[in-house]
């Protein structure tokens, strides 16, 4: 018996000594597999998707509804926090400049994305171009802020000191100032992810069949309508995927808003954007329950993107097969 | 036809239309080509610059003065009085510790990720169990879900296990994979040709055996595009190794990122050094494009094909 667990078994398979023990033995080694074998393969993942996405999101919906503090025992509060949040003034604030940062990073971002890839798809085939075009996303945003912060800097920043040059000592704009600083971090972070995005348009350029194109110029289409009817149309799977994922992580700004302002949230208050608020109320004043309840509503939010998006967008069908 | 020759019938195609178009649209790539390679050379430009002198010289597109010094500084090869001397950060930076804890905590994320990402993608894909497509449909929701929710109750789960302030608390979350790597790599094993696998089992081969000797080589290509987007987000990334790492407060628990955020924090009254914070992006930068470099047309390729699903 022992001889023949040591077996492996395809030379259990090939080996006719002892067919019917041979046989039970294998249709019971498989046949346990097939049952343990999935358990094991999912277990990891299931047990980091249960423990880090699925358990924590159930309870951060919990938590604002408590008063957690971190340290002493959470009350059940009901709908405290969220009547809080009706009438918070720094949660609608911070809504609006968040809303302001995404108004000018997503149009700008989108567009130049889909002129880079058009341009590209026309023009060269070329992997260094594209690999050019990508390079700013391997930058740590720390590292990106602190480039252009220094680039924009009133005083000796080049792009300043270039207007100088042009328009005269007064001719300079103060990019980091409470007026320009959102504007301009939308600006640093268009040119961090644009080569990213400008990519996945390429790619789903490239499965846009060369036959369409022909029958256009056959018609005599001008260069706008073949955009507008075949380009446009054709690219919506990936400009759903981009703008959903692309407007929901700029409501989450946070990471570049962190480097190029002061902790405050400053200068002033320009740069308290939702995730600002969130992160200050959870570990500057460890009001756990409180900050739950405004990541809940940016949660909200974000879902609601997501599915106007998908709706707006019909996000599963694909004009290709009509 | 393959997307290279397919572009270039197109190209023939459209080398027809307007030279003026052509000649616009070229100038708008090479400007935004400039506009990408400019912030990139300010920070070599400043890296190799004398801090003392960076300001008087401000229009200057070379570096001011060049010298070695701000690596120098960063790297802790000379005495804090003579960094001072320099207008360098009065503290000395812990580079190679940091260096050190982005490195680990980059390769267990990444291995851990890839690993446990495909063996549950390739269970989802292709094995059979009860309630596969129910558990499924938990990591569709997973896979839309914000993190802005998870942050607050994942740092309470790490401070009640004790991990605030370490490496592995930093690391627990993505170890064990995400809804994306699994969603990602499930539909392109969904596309394997079943019959390579039915042979192979025909042969006696079990379930590991086709997975690690059919499915894992025939999968390179995704599988790397999983592996180079998490290894550019991983070593990248600030907001949570800031959280977990104990913001910045232990340095045993400190990454890269954190580390120089926190550098630029302690800048006394006066002139920041950035010549100093140059110096250090430069050096953290080399790895990821080393791995870029290396990989050359693989990755571009790759990143592309991460939003065709």
């Amino acid at each position: 018996m022992s001889k023949h667990l040591v077996q492996t078994s395809s030379e259990a398979f090939a080996s006719t000594e002892h067919p019917p023990m041979q046989w039970r033995l294998k249709r019971w080694m498989s046949k346990s597999q097939e049952i343990i074998v999935p358990w094991v393969f999912i277990f990891p993942s299931l047990l980091g998707i249960t423990l880090f996405v699925i358990v924590p999101t159930l309870r951060g919906f919990y938590l604002s509804f408590t008063d957690s503090d971190l340290l002493s025992h959470a009350n059940f509060i009901g709908l405290a926090n969220y009547e809080k949040l009706i009438h918070d003034p720094q949660f609608w604030k911070s809504l609006g400049i968040t809303i302001r940062y995404v108004l000018f990073n997503i149009p700008l971002q989108t567009v130049l994305a889909l002129a880079l890839a058009l341009a590209m798809s026309r023009l060269t085939q070329s992997v260094l171009v594209r690999a050019i075009i990508f390079l700013p996303y391997l930058i740590p945003m720390l590292m990106v802020m602190l480039v252009w912060t220094t680039i924009l800097h009133y005083d000796f920043g080049p792009i300043n000191v270039l207007l100088q040059m042009i328009g005269g000592p007064n001719a300079r704009i103060g990019f980091l100032n409470q007026q320009w600083i959102i504007p301009s971090i939308a600006m640093i972070n268009t040119w961090r992810h644009v080569g990213y995005v400008a990519l996945l348009f390429f790619a789903g350029l490239q499965t846009i069949p060369i036959e369409l194109y022909e029958a256009a110029a056959i018609d005599g289409a001008s260069e706008w309508r073949i955009f507008r009817s075949i380009t446009l149309p054709l690219l919506r799977p990936v400009m759903v995927f981009v703008l959903i994922t692309s407007v929901i992580g700029a409501f989450q700004v946070y990471d570049s808003v962190a480097v190029a302002a002061v902790p405050s949230g400053g200068p002033g208050d320009a740069t308290r954007v939702i995730f600002w608020y969130i992160t200050n109320l959870a570990f500057t004043r460890f009001n756990m329950g409180y900050a739950a309840t405004v990541a809940v509503a940016l949660f909200l939010i974000s879902m609601a993107i997501a599915w106007i998006n998908m709706h707006y967008f019909r996000a599963g069908s694909s004009d290709l097969a009509d | 036809m393959t997307p290279s020759s397919l572009n270039q019938a197109r190209n023939n195609e459209l080398k027809k239309s307007s030279s003026t178009g052509r000649v616009m649209a070229w100038g708008f790539l090479i400007l935004w080509i400039l506009i990408t390679l400019f912030p990139l050379w300010w920070i070599v430009r400043m890296a190799f610059s004398t801090q003392r002198d960076l300001l008087g010289d401000p229009a200057n597109l070379l570096p001011v003065n060049f010298t070695l010094d701000a690596f120098k500084r960063v790297l802790g090869l000379i005495p804090i009085s003579e960094a001072l001397a320099q207008g360098g950060f009065p503290k000395t930076l812990h580079f190679w510790l940091y260096l050190r804890n982005t490195f680990v905590v980059t390769v267990a994320m990444v291995f851990g990720g890839t690993v446990f990402n495909a063996m549950a993608a390739y269970a989802f894909a292709r094995l059979k169990f009860p309630g596969r497509d129910k558990i499924f449909n938990l990591y569709m929701v997973a896979l839309i879900m914000p993190t802005v929710l998870n942050l607050i109750p994942n740092f309470i789960l790490i401070h009640q296990i004790g991990w605030v302030g370490t490496l592995q608390g930093i690391i627990a979350p993505s170890f064990l994979g995400s809804a994306f790597g699994v969603f990602f790599l499930r539909q392109f094993f969904l596309g394997i040709n079943r019959d390579l696998e039915d042979a192979a089992r025909l042969d006696g081969a079990g379930i590991l055996g086709v997975f690690w000797h059919i499915i894992v080589p025939m999968s390179i290509p995704p599988i790397l595009t999983v592996s180079i987007l998490s290894f550019i987000d991983t070593w990248n990334n600030f907001q949570w190794p800031y959280f977990a790492g104990g913001m910045g407060t232990n340095e045993s628990a400190t990454v890269l990122t954190v580390g120089l955020a926190a550098f630029r924090a302690q800048q006394q009254s006066g002139l920041p050094d950035y010549t100093g914070m140059m110096a250090g992006t430069l050096i953290s930068i080399v790895p990821i494009f080393v791995v870029f470099l290396a990989l050359g047309r693989r990755a571009v390729d790759s990143i592309q094909f991460s939003g065709i699903k």
